[in-house]
């Protein structure tokens, strides 16, 4: 499903990246990446979502080598991927409903089936009645389970998240992380960067453990 | 197709969107544009009426063949016969000396027709050319001058051709004008599509990364720029109709002065329907431009 074989990535100015980086996710699994700030965590999700592309080595997602896709079939290649940042980016002129609607207007659902959707999406992170609500009206726990829906409501069979738990109290980041193991219950592949692995201990994760660019340890 | 008119019919949605968000602006612009627009427009109105004012006139040029004084019947006859043999005319009518100077009484000069002691008026020839083509009507001319007996020709046609070369004149000039402020309007649509891509920058960065194609960030934009290019066509239209409509009596009293009968017209369906059409278009240019040089510059 993921696989990474000998990735490096440079950026401009040699800050940062990645240095031959291999391991595999299979269909359905759960993975934590974990590691210090500036390790390549938030390099490795990037490669993933092509937003980067790697500068050797080939990384591969469902099938796809992502390295080797025309600009024009990355969209596509990201409508199958879940994308939670950690930057949550609600757009906040839009109500809740409209956020987590956007990327099933993008793909051009029908609207009574995309309504169906993003009520159940919203429903399942616990926001079944706040859609008509404005983001900014949302404690930070809240407005990070709307962009989970937002990333779900399209139904990807690869989940991606960066820091979902970062700047939320121990409550809300054990219902973050709850969620997610929900997901990979249902089948998602889920890879979450996370500075507090045990918080997905009891799902029994793969463990990748990042180290100045390099994975340091795969459990 | 179905799918097609339901991505249309979202951008149209999302452009409606953008250009609510900022009401005073949006027809801010469209005034400008319908101004830009109003201004050529309304020139190239004018000077389509003044050209069928003229193209009525001049669709008969006449050349007048005045004879030498004292009247020889003897020559009057030969001009008969040599216009008689001309193919490349149309009509000629004779005009004897008697019949001018009645004219010329019934015209309002009675006073001073019944003064003269005789009758200084020549015969004189008046003849209507085939065609239309204005150097065949001086070589006709230039011909009759060399004719035994003749003393004058007159080419009727001159002014108007005059007035043909100075309305083709002003036609240039005002479509040279519609090209620079068409420049124009492309570059205020551009930088106001600009300014709405600054301002949703967020937007279409969350977009990508839900796996937004380059078309479904561009849709919206185009049509904003289509839609404003509309409201600018509607504005110039309102303005050139608002035109006519103010100096339509004036010019009617003035045509009534001449003894002529002559109304402004209004533009017509196809002239309205090639404006809005030329507005849609600079508006979608505009915008074409300065999305794809936003995409550009984010890949």
């Amino acid at each position: 499903m993921i696989a990474f074989d000998r990735v490096s990535l440079h950026y401009p100015g040699g800050q940062g990246g990645l240095t031959d980086v291999s391991f595999r996710l299979e269909r359905g699994e759960l993975a934590v990446l974990s590691g210090h700030s500036g390790a390549g965590k938030t390099s490795l999700l990037k490669l993933i979502a092509a937003i980067e592309r790697p500068s050797a080595g080939t990384v591969t997602v469902g099938g796809e080598d992502v390295g080797a896709l025309p600009r024009q079939a990355i969209p596509y290649l990201r409508r199958n991927i879940g994308l939670v940042l950690q930057e949550i980016r609600l757009l906040l002129d839009r109500s809740v409903f409209d956020n987590v609607l956007l990327p099933l207007t993008i793909t051009g659902h029908p609207p009574a089936d995309a309504s169906r959707r993003v009520q159940a999406a919203l429903e399942r992170v616990g926001l079944g009645g706040r859609g008509g609500e404005m983001p900014l009206s949302l404690s930070g726990g809240e407005q990070q389970r709307v962009a989970i829906a937002r990333a779900v409501v399209n139904r990807p069979s690869i989940l991606v998240a960066d820091e979902p738990t970062a700047h939320l109290d121990a409550d809300y980041a054990g219902d973050i992380a709850a969620l997610f193991r929900s997901f990979h219950a249902a089948g998602v592949t889920v890879l979450v960067a996370t500075h507090d692995s045990s918080l997905f201990d009891d799902a029994a994760p793969r463990r990748l453990v990042m180290s100045h660019g390099q994975l340091a340890e795969v459990a | 197709m179905k799918g097609w008119l339901h991505q249309q019919a979202g951008a149209i949605v999302r452009a409606l969107r953008h250009l609510g968000r900022n009401p005073l602006g949006s027809l801010l612009t469209a005034i400008v544009i319908g101004i830009a627009l109003a201004l050529p427009a309304g020139g190239l109105l004018l000077l389509e009426n003044a050209n069928r004012v003229v193209g009525d006139v001049g669709e008969k040029p006449e050349i007048s063949i005045f004879m030498n004084m004292p009247p020889d019947a003897a020559q009057s006859a030969e001009v008969e016969r040599r216009l008689t043999d001309l193919p490349s005319l149309s009509s000629f009518r004779y005009v004897p000396r008697e019949e001018a100077l009645e004219q010329l009484a019934a015209g309002g000069l009675q006073d001073v027709v019944s003064d003269l002691a005789t009758n200084p008026l020549p015969d004189a020839f008046v003849v209507t050319p085939a065609g239309n083509d204005p150097a065949a009507f001086d070589e006709l001319a230039e011909q009759f001058r060399a004719w035994p007996g003749v003393h004058t020709v007159q080419l009727d046609s001159a002014w108007v051709e005059r007035i043909h070369a100075l309305i083709d004149l002003g036609r240039q000039a005002f479509t040279l004008l519609a090209a620079i402020l068409a420049a124009a309007l492309v570059v205020v649509t551009f930088n106001t599509i600009r300014l709405q891509l600054m301002t949703q920058r967020t937007e279409i960065e969350v977009s990508r990364l839900l796996g937004a194609t380059d078309n479904f960030i561009r849709r919206p934009y185009l049509w904003t720029g289509m839609l404003q290019g509309l409201l600018g066509g509607l504005v110039a239209w309102l303005l050139v109709s608002a035109m006519i409509n103010t100096l339509r009596e004036p010019v009617a009293n003035l045509a009534t002065s001449y003894g002529a009968s002559f109304a402004l017209g209004q533009p017509s369906l196809a002239e309205v329907a090639t404006l809005l059409g030329v507005a849609v278009a600079l508006g979608f240019a505009g915008a074409a431009l300065s999305v794809d040089r936003h995409l550009r510059e984010a890949a």
